[in-house]
């Protein structure tokens, strides 16, 4: 039995970093963490989340499409179904797979796996914790954009190179949803609350003009689905593909800057409050 | 209590070792219930310090208050210098932490366990790889070291938390109730690896309702029921202050307990009738038997033993059950 080596220069190192209150500047810690944890587990996870919005286009942009015929695009100009609605799709898995992972899995790490607990009783703050969180969250929809742009790009539905944009604005509508997701799972106690989530997120993914232009709705319902954060999603990248840039393109992207501004300080205050009482 | 008593309570010929706790009228309050009812101690440098109390005394909620995980409600608490509140992170830098129940990731592996958990702490890669190693063979868990964390057995988890919590070589120690639910076995093996901790200058803070382990582990302790501090001092002199030397144990019988209590009065300094058995604190157990054999009462079983801090803990914080 060895008696334990102590005083190594590193750990005094580590004690002597400057901290804040709630942050370490260690999220890679916790982004670490979760890389090594989906290398042993959730590989189906990722491959459904990847393939549902790659369905989703073969079924309504082909099938529907052939009945549809070409509909007018952002930039005014005839476009076929499937070009109309990729984009849309794209913003939607974008949505789908943030707020995946930044509710059912934080759940569960919240409540069942403890695992928040062990890593506040490190010297990680809250911010730390909820930054590497929403960073693995966005890897996530990194990697799930790239991939159906990849598909689009092999449908023949990438016309111009401002297409290629669409990846990083598609991070950014999943850092909106990721930020707020997180935040809004800490009040959940009990797995019929998560529901709820599932009840708001589904009819903004068929209402929020993904499959056909807004204009079909009266007024009042355009500003109300105008109000929502997956419409901007859905504009933004229906404009990107096309690379028909208009003064609401900048309206798209400063809702999503506010809600990420948003989504952060709640998560912070609330995991601050839940785990610091 | 003042800070110099505490130094003086605590002597060992290395006179002032400066205070890495020092808590001051630290109180707790959750809605109505309070917690932590403004206690106040002081803990030095190497000190092996612990908190005794009845389930629900507010043990743990003390330690989420030194690991900053817990705001007090009033009351001043320092730990190495610093405000666990103000500098959460920072205090948390020098600690290592043992929670009631094990919150290992079930998600990784063994080794992975350490590694990942002392990236937490900002510690290089080429610096955790041997001692993850080293600290897996401090828990006597090497060949575990590839497996998965739900394949250990209870008394596996508890030493692999154990070990997780000295990945970043902490100043202090929090062990809360560290050996419950462990057969004895790994009980002994905990409490060897915690002594060997203790040589090397780590503090431990340690709450426990058991009572032998607060006798082998502890310099100095705390007995806190209802929040509040009942007693403090070694424990050898708690039983002194709180107990006799020796208990002699007698049981006539459990419809006889009750009536005999009159016809042993006077015998030894203090006598207690429990539904079961009879107590007599005295000084000295077998000349209290033999006066009692004098009085012409015939016990069915007696027993002579040393005091013990289980006697102190009971005295002071009552046998009436605790949920």
């Amino acid at each position: 039995m060895t008696i334990l080596t102590q005083g190594h220069g590193v750990t005094e190192e580590a004690r002597n970093r400057r901290f804040g209150p709630l942050y370490s500047r260690n999220a890679k810690a916790v982004i670490g963490r979760g890389l090594m944890a989906t290398k042993s587990s959730n590989w189906m996870v990722m491959l459904s989340g990847f393939f549902e919005p790659v369905l989703f286009l073969l079924s309504m942009g082909v099938g529907m499409g052939a009945v549809v015929g070409t509909v007018q695009g952002p930039g005014g100009q005839e476009i076929s179904y499937a070009a109309y609605i990729a984009p849309a799709l794209l913003a939607v898995s974008a949505m789908n797979g943030a707020v995946y992972d930044s509710t059912w899995n934080v759940f569960f790490k919240m409540n069942f796996a403890k695992l928040y607990q062990g890593m506040l009783y490190t010297s990680l703050g809250p911010l730390d914790v909820a930054m590497g969180e929403i960073f693995l969250a966005l890897l996530r929809g990194l990697l799930y954009a790239t991939g159906f742009t990849a598909v689009m790009g092999v449908m023949g539905l990438i016309t111009t190179p401002w297409a290629l944009l669409m990846i990083p604005a598609s991070v950014l509508v999943a850092f909106g949803f990721a930020s707020f997701g997180m935040g809004i799972t800490s009040f959940m106690k009990t797995f019929q609350q998560m529901d709820w989530i599932n009840f708001i997120m589904l009819p903004m993914f068929l209402f929020s003009a993904t499959f056909y232009p807004l204009s079909v709705y009266p007024q009042y319902i355009q500003w109300l689905i105008q109000a929502m954060p997956l419409w901007h999603g859905v504009e933004l990248l229906r404009q990107i593909s096309a690379g028909a840039f208009t003064p609401a393109t900048a309206v798209h992207i400063g809702y999503y800057l506010v809600m990420i501004v948003l989504g952060l300080a709640l998560t912070t205050g609330r995991l601050r409050s839940l785990f610091l009482k | 209590m003042s800070t110099e008593e505490a130094g003086s309570a605590h002597e060992s010929g290395s006179a002032a070792r400066p205070y890495v706790i020092t808590a001051e009228n630290l109180t707790k309050t959750y809605g109505d219930v309070t917690a932590v009812d403004g206690i106040s101690f002081s803990v030095p440098a190497g000190e092996s310090f612990g908190l005794l109390g009845p389930n629900g005394a507010g043990k743990s909620t003390t330690m989420k208050m030194i690991g900053g995980v817990a705001q007090r409600t009033s009351g001043s608490l320092t730990i190495m210098g610093l405000d666990p509140e103000q500098h959460g992170p920072e205090v948390r830098a020098h600690l290592g932490v043992v929670p009631q129940q094990d919150n290992l990731d079930e998600e990784l592996r063994v080794r992975d366990n350490l590694l990942v958990y002392g990236r937490y702490f900002g510690l290089p890669i080429s610096y955790l790889r041997p001692k993850a190693d080293e600290l897996l063979e401090f828990a006597q868990l090497t060949d575990k070291a590839k497996s998965k964390v739900d394949a250990l057995s209870g008394g596996m988890k508890r030493r692999l938390t154990i070990a997780r919590s000295l990945i970043n070589e902490p100043r202090i120690l929090l062990l809360d109730e560290p050996t419950t639910g462990l057969d004895p076995q790994a009980r002994h093996i905990l409490w060897d690896r915690l002594f060997r901790l203790k040589e090397q200058g780590v503090t431990l803070i340690l709450t426990t309702h058991y009572m032998d382990e607060a006798e082998q582990l502890c310099d100095r302790l705390i007995v806190v029921d209802k929040g509040r501090i009942m007693a403090e001092g070694s424990p050898a002199s708690l039983i002194r202050d709180y107990s006799t030397r020796e208990v002699l144990e007698l049981r006539f019988g459990s419809e006889r307990n009750a009536s005999v209590g009159a016809e042993l009065e006077g015998i030894g300094e203090r006598l207690e009738t429990l539904p079961d058995r009879v107590l007599i604190y005295t000084h000295d157990g077998e000349a209290a038997l033999e006066e009692v054999s004098a009085r012409g009462l015939r016990p069915l079983t007696s027993l002579v033993r040393r005091s013990s801090l289980e006697d102190v803990f009971l005295r002071l914080t009552g046998r009436s059950l605790v949920d």
